[in-house]
């Protein structure tokens, strides 16, 4: 035996981060009744996904992904999902707020902060309350947002799943308090620690599978104020004046709703090159998501139950 | 970055540090300088939080309101001041850092203790011109009760006296002196302006009499482990893993993160408490089988033989002894509303295992200022004391000097299911 032998062992940062990740995982399942995974489809949910199977392996997920779907997603998006979850045997759960979708709801009409708050806030706690779920996972990271970077791993949520950021419990050593009342629930963030290039890198070292649309490609693209925005064919008559659609080579350092992210200017067509950009990125990835601007928007958000 | 380049990003290590110090020691200044420095903020997040309007460029931390960037919440930015701990992250080529930023004052120690229970390493803000005031010695007594390995001492804003070294070592003698008393070990003292970035990225060229490192440098060369895989071997039981299947009928896995030591197959493993003895038959994981495991990995273990082992027992090598008692002496940081009563029942978090406890005595509270150990009926949120509880049942744990993991517990208030205590077990 080692002991009392002068250290021999090192972990690399990433390996520790994907430690801790496990840890925390794991006590959710221990402690909690019916937990859940949010699922988004992204790179941040895909490696949330990747460390839940190392978390137990070999025995299959304890617990169900869900995505709560706006309708608004990139059909890459539903494509990569579906094919995935199949392929690694998960059990996917598909939630939207038909009575929003069925009005009609969109970014344009309704403006992008009430869009937001039907179909993902709205859809998010409806499919929480019908599923019954005591704790969900989630994969936001401190680092995306000066909001999410005094969020707890463990974010008590109250009866109506509204976040109060002046009344957090403290978290001390690797001790997770998942005590609470009949009602209440917690969000977990697993990959709080995590920064953007973590995740790059990891999802290189580990050949994570990723929705292609991370990766640049000539595509056709409309540009509107600092965004390039994807064009489909269904957007014809939604173009405003002046705007032409046009080949660009470009990819996506993040992935929403379709009518709200934009894409980046990119010669990055693998990992390798993906992580270099990332590197030398002097913007934050949450540039490229509308949802974002707007002087408290994240805050606010989360305080009505946002993730 | 190079194809190397992308290899050492890979393999840099980790290092969890806390800051403490109130917005008048520049806190935020030091902070937005490590992350404009280390280029750990974004061109969009600094512009937001940029002084004139209409900046198109940030060339330096002059011009951006540095607590804007750091005081996420907008009842921060109401009242100007900092509420709760703030996590930062920035990597330099070496090394990636997970800073906890906390709040100075002393209605928020709870805060504090919060941001440094997973630090290995801290930095204390010094005002040069108002020298070592008595909350620096709080937050260093706190700081050196929580085990901290490394203590930094930044004395800033040496600009403001005229980069004059007599105050630098005034004001390190006086440091070095109470440290001293409080046992702490590794304490380095370095001088530093952080508007001006003297010290902390680059030397700059005020102080040439100081030839120690920059904040930098010292961080990025501090051990980021305390050997904790050499301490002896302890995994706390998280989960059992049966999955059932047809392909594993008979599987069960011991599912745990190592809280120190190392591990090997064929090692021979005591469970606590049952004291039931086995082999390590196999150390598990997604990228399969190991040869050995250490702290602080997360792992799955099998072992040869079917023993009584489940989440809250811990497993330990056969020689190893943990101490086990149903009485429990710890330094507690009280950090709930209410105040700790001794006639109210708690539920003690330690590891994986949640035991009901009783407050048997109050020996004492420590004065945070005097050090003195006063009598006390109770203690009040953001006070420190030493407690002895009566467990329901007892625990398997070592003293937090010897294993900061097995040697700490979380106080739980039955009633309102809130974290209100932080234990560090004598």
């Amino acid at each position: 035996m080692s002991e009392g032998n002068k250290s021999e062992h090192k972990l690399t940062q990433l390996k520790a981060l994907e430690a801790e990740s496990i840890h925390i995982i794991r006590e959710v399942v221990a402690e909690f009744r019916n937990p859940v995974m949010l699922y988004s489809v992204g790179k941040d949910s895909s490696v949330l996904l990747h460390l839940a199977r190392k978390a137990f392996y070999p025995a299959p997920l304890p617990f169900p992904l869900l995505h709560v779907d706006t309708g608004f997603k990139f059909k890459e998006m539903y494509e990569f999902r579906d094919a995935f979850c199949k392929e690694v045997g998960v059990n996917l759960i598909v939630r939207r707020n038909e009575d929003a979708i069925a009005k009609g709801m969109n970014p344009k009409d309704f403006g992008v902060a009430r869009c937001c708050g039907a179909l993902k806030t709205q859809g998010l706690l409806d499919a929480l309350e019908e599923g019954e779920y005591d704790a969900a996972f989630g994969g936001a990271r401190r680092d995306e947002e000066r909001s999410r970077a005094k969020e707890r791993v463990f974010s008590m949520r109250d009866e109506f799943g509204q976040w109060d950021p002046k009344n957090q419990r403290p978290e001390l050593w690797n001790i997770y308090n998942g005590r609470i009342h009949e009602g209440e629930s917690v969000r977990v963030f697993p990959i709080s620690n995590w920064t953007e290039m973590d995740i790059w890198l990891y999802i290189r070292e580990e050949n994570i599978p990723i929705v292609p649309l991370y990766f640049a490609k000539e595509r056709l693209m409309v540009e509107r104020k600092h965004l390039l925005i994807p064009y489909y064919e269904e957007m014809k008559d939604q173009l405003l004046e002046g705007e032409e659609p046009k080949m660009v080579m470009s990819r996506f350092r993040t992935l929403g709703c379709s009518p709200c992210t934009g894409a980046v200017r990119s010669d990055a067509t693998n990992m390798d090159e993906i992580v270099i950009e990332a590197a030398a990125a002097r913007r934050s990835e949450r540039e490229t998501r509308i949802i974002d601007h707007g002087s408290n928007s994240m805050e606010d958000k989360k305080k009505e139950g946002y993730f | 970055m190079t194809e190397l380049n992308l290899k050492v990003a890979e393999e840099i290590e980790l290092l969890r540090l806390v800051t403490v110090g109130s917005v008048d020691d520049g806190k935020s200044t030091l902070i937005g300088r490590l992350l404009v420095d280390t280029k750990g903020a974004f061109e969009d997040q600094l512009l937001a939080v940029r002084k004139k309007k209409g900046t198109t460029h940030i060339a330096s931390a002059a011009e951006i309101d540095l607590a804007m960037l750091t005081d996420g919440l907008s009842a921060e930015r109401e009242q100007g001041i900092t509420i709760d701990v703030a996590y930062r992250y920035f990597a330099t080529p070496k090394r990636k850092f997970i800073m906890a930023d906390c709040p100075g004052h002393e209605q928020y120690t709870r805060n504090m203790v919060t941001g440094a229970s997973t630090a290995s390493a801290a930095i204390i803000l010094i005002d040069a011109r108002n020298g070592v005031m008595p909350q620096t010695k709080r937050h260093t007594h706190i700081l050196g009760l929580l085990g901290i390995p490394h203590l930094i001492v930044a004395i800033n804003k040496m600009d403001l006296v005229n980069h004059d070294q007599a105050v630098f070592e005034s004001i390190r003698a006086e440091m070095n002196e109470y440290c001293a008393k409080q046992g702490v070990k590794d304490l380095i003292c370095l001088p530093m302006s952080a508007l001006d970035g003297d010290m902390v990225a680059v030397r700059g060229n005020n102080m040439d009499w100081y030839e120690g490192k920059t904040l930098l440098e010292t961080l990025e060369s501090l051990p980021v482990l305390d050997d904790v895989d050499t301490k002896p071997f302890r995994l706390p039981v998280q989960l059992v893993n049966r999955p059932q299947t047809p392909d594993l009928p008979d599987y069960r896995g011991f599912m745990g993160t190592i809280a120190s030591g190392t591990v090997r197959v064929g090692d021979a493993v005591k469970a606590i408490p049952s004291g039931n003895t086995s082999t390590v038959k196999e150390i598990v994981t997604f990228d399969g089988n190991l040869e050995e495991a250490f702290a602080p990995q997360s792992i799955t273990l099998t072992l040869n033989d079917e023993i009584d082992l489940s989440r809250g027992d811990m497993l330990v090598h056969i020689d190893g002894e943990t101490s086990d008692s149903k009485e429990l002496v710890a330094n507690v940081c009280w950090i709930g509303d209410e105040p700790l009563s001794v006639r109210k029942k708690y539920i003690i978090k330690h590891t994986t295992n949640s035991v009901k406890a009783m407050v048997a005595s109050i020996d004492f509270r420590r004065d945070i200022h005097t050090l003195s150990k006063d009598d006390a009926d109770e203690l009040a949120m953001n006070e420190i004391g030493q407690i002895t509880f009566k467990l329901m049942k007892p625990i398997h744990c070592d003293s937090y000097a010897d294993n900061r993991m097995t040697g700490s517990f979380i106080v739980i208030d039955t009633f309102t299911n809130n974290t209100v205590g932080a234990g560090m077990i004598v």
